[in-house]
């Protein structure tokens, strides 16, 4: 009750001050006037009596004062006057203010963001019910397989799925997925959404709740169902169906086949594979339905399939491991290739299944960008850490400009306390402005980061909550700074006596050496911690120089993939390859078109396939693996790609003539010793067959493959116009100067007007090749961004305490220039100064750099992490700017009028 | 502190102000008057403790207070003791007794 009355009577003073005062005012005139009357009463005449009265009272105003203060709400009220008070400061210094709270907004900014993308993509568990119970199945150690792998995690085929499903004890319930790309036009321009095939359980076992409709139970994936039903995202069917309250029942076509939509999944449900979402899920048993000749379900050597399941309660991961581990051998003798030879069979029967911890989902991106996210955090962190030590060298340089202002203060009655509450305000406008203006950076810098690491085909979805604990963490970290290097005037200036603050100059009671020496070990280990970003800088940025500039063995520039999916035509077999020589020949003819072939593997695209190929050399077989490439006639010219020897595919080479290959330089450096292979024969291994001889009429440069990190790989090329089954679609690579967009429209009308029921899609070369140098240009990018912004900031704060080091010691200079030092020699022993710190920072700079940029190792590509050239570069540059932060108070030194530096004192 | 009222053992303002109070309810130099009369002149209480007083009290709920006139037609801020107050001043009483008393044995017992 009376805790209510308090409460009601100081907002009544907060908000209704007016009133209050009024009424107080009145309140003391009716005490004097009262005051007065009585001692007129007893015959004083009114002057005296109104004389006496006011001297009884003391002043009017120190009254008032006491009985506000005798309330809470005066200390909101004095609060806030600290809050204006700072502020106003703030904004008589500008430069600072904007300094330091762009420098913490920076640092924390930078910092929150990576942390989130971390946390999304690391260390959340997965959004579904108990998902540390989730568990996934694969194989240990698996060391190979051979087979096809048509899936970002081709971890089981079909068949080890349905023994693993019947066999298994360990898991309470278990499904299957994979992750797969659906084209969902029912013709014209292809409209790739991302799909996920999921056995029947996969929605029941991670009990997810439909949002519409109802989800895929094993009902629906029956064996040989011809059109199941299908469940679409949240995503999905806003952005497709806007919403339709009627989806349930709607037909979606599905490579050309119509599904139909038996429910929605809910808006928080994106799947197990965190990092993407996916649009279509599809019972596993549509599969051959889907992909018709290329289905996997139940070849015995296509992997496509990741399984996972909940652990039973009281299982632990070890047992579960024992379980799966002791029923292997079985399931592995069932699930044998047939065609296998024995060394795979054998391989393959050695195989061990295990149980790993799967909560926080799966993720291939985590393989890519975990490390690199880490010590972009660390590189991050340390900013934060030049930021702060910026911070407080400022808070101290300001520490001792205001020390006379704290002693008058004192001098004049003000506490301790109050002090210190007033520098409190200010260092937590400071810090909360930083973290302010910091969240904001964080929630762009997380966009600019998903949309540096997301790609066309599969673009990155992640949960961006603001992580408020990450943006308190390092914002209490940068306001801690503030407070503790803020409060030090007043915890000085309160500790000495007013008197003593007061009576010196000002000058030489701010530079105590205790307190300077903080700000040199500040500056040093700036720039210690500057030179280890710039280092990292300088590293990432020639690694990703060294890749951009490489030789990959083809002109980069220039190309555009052309795919089509001759699927609608169904052209028979042997009609394909004249049809696909046809559309080949008009797309040559378009003007503008350099060159154009066909292409059964894109560079760099990913993808890829190998053989075992036998040679016969000196009377001895050689059996080893090659890269093998279809290729049509040209594809060498396209590239750029010069053939060293022999020939080019050309019309000789049909179905009926001698079979003939290409091999590269590593191909023939390793199974011909290097010598020249024109003329050689090859016979390949396939399945259990053996095919060939094949006879190799040429030798072409080496060019990368899968990846331009890669050795060059030994590989072999055959002619598209050899190949007896032609696939239904077609790859063209085109080289061209004409413009892009230009090109674009004229294949398409130029495709159409060969059939209109042909599918097709564009991918120019030099976004692949920029997508494989993501990951690259990510840590080039924001390493180079933090190394710039530490040397800015060991910059600001090296010209900070050289320029407090020329103030302290003028009128020493005056001493000396009056005695005839010359200008260069106070340049010289300003500049003496700064480079003994300079120097220190660099040596300790240099051992931490040295230390810590092994961790940086594995991202590199084409020099050490102890680059001898990176630490010349990265010494220079932050010298420089260190040359140019001590040079100008250097020089300002140097023109100082000696009788005015001496008057000053 | 120093402007203190003379004599005037600190804290015992508040359980002052409550007595007087007791009666009727009075405006603010009405009870400075009254306590200065009843001490015979002892305590002199100043406005500067006073007022800080009166708003210390109300927020405590011990006292009201309310606008009235006063005997010469002018308005004065009355204030009233509370249930709470009387509650509080009868402990208060008691307590002083109590320590009066004891201090009185002590320094009794000392000569």
């Amino acid at each position: 009750m009376s805790l209510l009355r308090n409460l009601a009577g100081g907002l009544r003073g907060l908000f209704r001050k007016q009133q209050v005062e009024r009424e107080m005012d009145e309140e003391l005139r009716g005490y004097l006037d009262a005051a007065v009357n009585e001692k007129m009463r007893r015959g004083i005449n009114r002057e005296q009596a109104v004389r006496a009265a006011r001297i009884e009272m003391g002043g009017t105003e120190s009254v008032k004062q006491r009985v506000r203060a005798a309330s809470w709400e005066s200390l909101v009220e004095t609060l806030w006057q600290d809050l204006r008070f700072g502020l106003r400061l703030l904004r008589f210094s500008p430069a600072f203010a904007a300094a330091a709270i762009l420098s913490l907004a920076l640092g924390i900014g930078a910092n929150t963001a990576i942390f989130q993308l971390l946390d999304a993509i690391r260390l959340r568990a997965l959004p579904v019910k108990n998902a540390q119970e989730l568990t996934e199945v694969r194989i240990a150690e698996r060391n190979g397989a051979t087979g096809s792998f048509v899936s970002r995690y081709p971890n089981l085929t079909n068949p080890m799925w349905s023994q693993i499903r019947t066999q298994q004890q360990a898991l309470s319930g278990v499904f299957a997925w994979g992750p797969t790309s659906f084209n969902i036009s029912p013709g014209g321009p292809v409209h790739p959404v991302q799909g996920l095939w999921v056995s029947g359980e996969f929605f029941g076992v991670l009990g997810i709740v439909p949002e519409r409709g109802r989800l895929l139970s094993p009902e629906d994936d029956r064996a040989e169902c011809a059109s199941p039903g299908v469940v679409v995202s949240h995503a999905f069917w806003q952005r497709e169906y806007g919403g339709d309250e009627f989806i349930v029942g709607r037909k979606i076509t599905i490579e050309k086949h119509p599904f139909e939509v038996t429910g929605v999944a809910p808006a928080s449900f994106y799947g197990v594979e965190v990092g993407r979402n996916f649009d279509v899920a599809v019972p596993l048993c549509a599969e051959p339905t889907i992909r018709s000749e290329f289905s996997v379900l139940n070849r015995r050597d296509g992997w496509w399939l990741t399984v996972m399941g909940r652990l039973k309660p009281g299982w632990t991961m070890e047992k579960a491991s024992a379980h799966l581990r002791a029923i292997s051998p079985a399931i592995f003798e069932a699930t044998l290739p047939t065609e296998f030879d024995p060394g795979d069979a054998k391989h393959f029967l050695g195989y061990k299944l295990g149980a790993f911890p799967a909560g926080t989902g799966i993720s291939g991106l985590r393989e890519t960008y975990e490390d690199p996210l880490w010590l972009l955090l660390g590189l991050g962190a340390l900013v934060l850490l030049i930021a702060s030590a910026n911070l407080a060298n400022l808070m101290l340089a300001r520490a001792s400009a205001r020390e006379r202002e704290m002693g008058m203060r004192m001098a004049v009655g003000a506490t301790r306390g109050r002090l210190i509450r007033q520098l409190l305000a200010e260092s937590l406008l400071l810090g909360l402005a930083g973290a302010l203006l910091g969240a904001q950076l964080a929630h762009g810098l997380t966009r600019l980061l998903v949309a540096s690491i997301s790609t066309d085909s599969a673009p990155l979805f992640v949960d961006l909550a603001m992580d408020w604990r990450m943006l308190g963490f390092t914002s209490g970290i940068t306001v801690l700074t503030c407070v503790l290097f803020g409060l030090a005037p007043a915890l000085r200036a309160t500790r000495v006596s007013p008197g003593a603050v007061l009576k010196s100059s000002g000058r030489s009671a701010t530079s105590g050496r205790a307190r300077f020496g903080l700000r040199r070990v500040l500056v040093v280990s700036q720039i210690a911690m500057s030179l280890m970003l710039v280092v990292g800088a300088i590293l990432f940025a020639r690694s990703l120089q060294k890749l951009a500039t490489l030789d990959a063995g083809f002109t980069q520039n220039g190309v555009l993939e052309l795919d089509l999916d001759l699927t609608a035509l169904h052209l028979p077999v042997d009609r394909r390859a004249e049809f696909k020589g046809l559309v080949l020949r008009r797309v040559r003819a378009i003007p503008g078109v350099e060159s154009a072939a066909e292409a059964g593997i894109v560079p760099l695209s990913g993808n890829g396939m190998n053989r075992q190929v036998l040679l016969d050399r000196a009377g001895q077989v050689i059996e080893g693996k090659s890269e093998l490439n279809e290729i049509s006639p040209k594809y060498f010219a396209t590239w750029h790609t010069p053939i060293l020897a022999g020939r080019d595919f050309d019309d000789r080479d049909t179905l009926t003539s001698p079979k003939v290959t290409i091999v590269n330089e590593s191909f023939a450096r390793k199974y011909l010793a290097g010598a020249n292979p024109v003329g050689a024969t090859l016979r390949v291994k396939s399945e259990s067959k053996q095919t060939g001889p094949f006879q190799i009429v040429g030798l072409a440069k080496d060019a990368k493959l899968y990846d331009l990190r890669e050795e060059y790989l030994p590989t072999m090329f055959m002619p598209v116009t050899q190949k007896e089954h032609p696939e239904q679609d077609e790859t063209i690579l085109i080289r061209s100067q004409a413009s892009l967009f230009g090109l674009i429209s004229v294949l398409k009308s130029t495709v159409q007007q060969i059939n209109r029921g042909i599918d097709m899609d564009f991918t120019p070369f030099d976004r692949m090749v920029e997508v494989s140098l993501q990951r690259d240009r990510l840590m080039a990018r924001l390493s180079g961004f933090f190394g710039l912004l530490a040397v800015l900031l060991a910059t600001v704060g090296l010209y900070g305490v050289i320029t407090y080091m020329v103030e302290r010691r003028t009128s020493e200079i005056g001493i000396r220039m009056a005695l005839g030092a010359d200008r260069a020699s106070i340049v010289h022993l300003v500049l003496r100064e700064a480079s003994v710190l300079l120097g220190l920072g660099l040596l300790i700079g240099m051992a931490l750099s040295l230390a810590g940029s092994r961790v940086a190792a594995a991202m590199l590509f084409g020099l050490k992490p102890t680059d001898f050239a990176t630490y010349v570069l990265a010494v220079a540059s932050l010298s420089a700017f260190a040359a140019l932060a001590s040079f100008l108070p250097a020089r300002r030194a140097s023109r100082l009028d000696p009788v005015v530096a001496l008057r000053n004192e | 502190m120093a402007d203190k009222p003379s004599g005037l053992v600190q804290g015992t303002l508040d359980m002052l102000i409550l007595k007087t109070l007791e009666l009727e309810p009075m405006h603010g130099y009405g009870i400075a008057m009254r306590i200065e009369q009843i001490s015979k002149g002892v305590f002199q209480v100043n406005p500067g403790s006073l007022f800080p007083a009166f708003r210390r009290l109300e927020r405590a709920g011990w006292l009201n207070s309310e606008w009235r006139d006063t005997a010469n037609n002018r308005r004065a801020k009355y204030y009233v003791l509370q249930a709470l107050g009387r509650k509080q001043l009868k402990g208060e009483t008691r307590e002083w007794a109590r320590q009066a008393a004891a201090i009185a044995r002590i320094l009794e017992a000392e000569s």
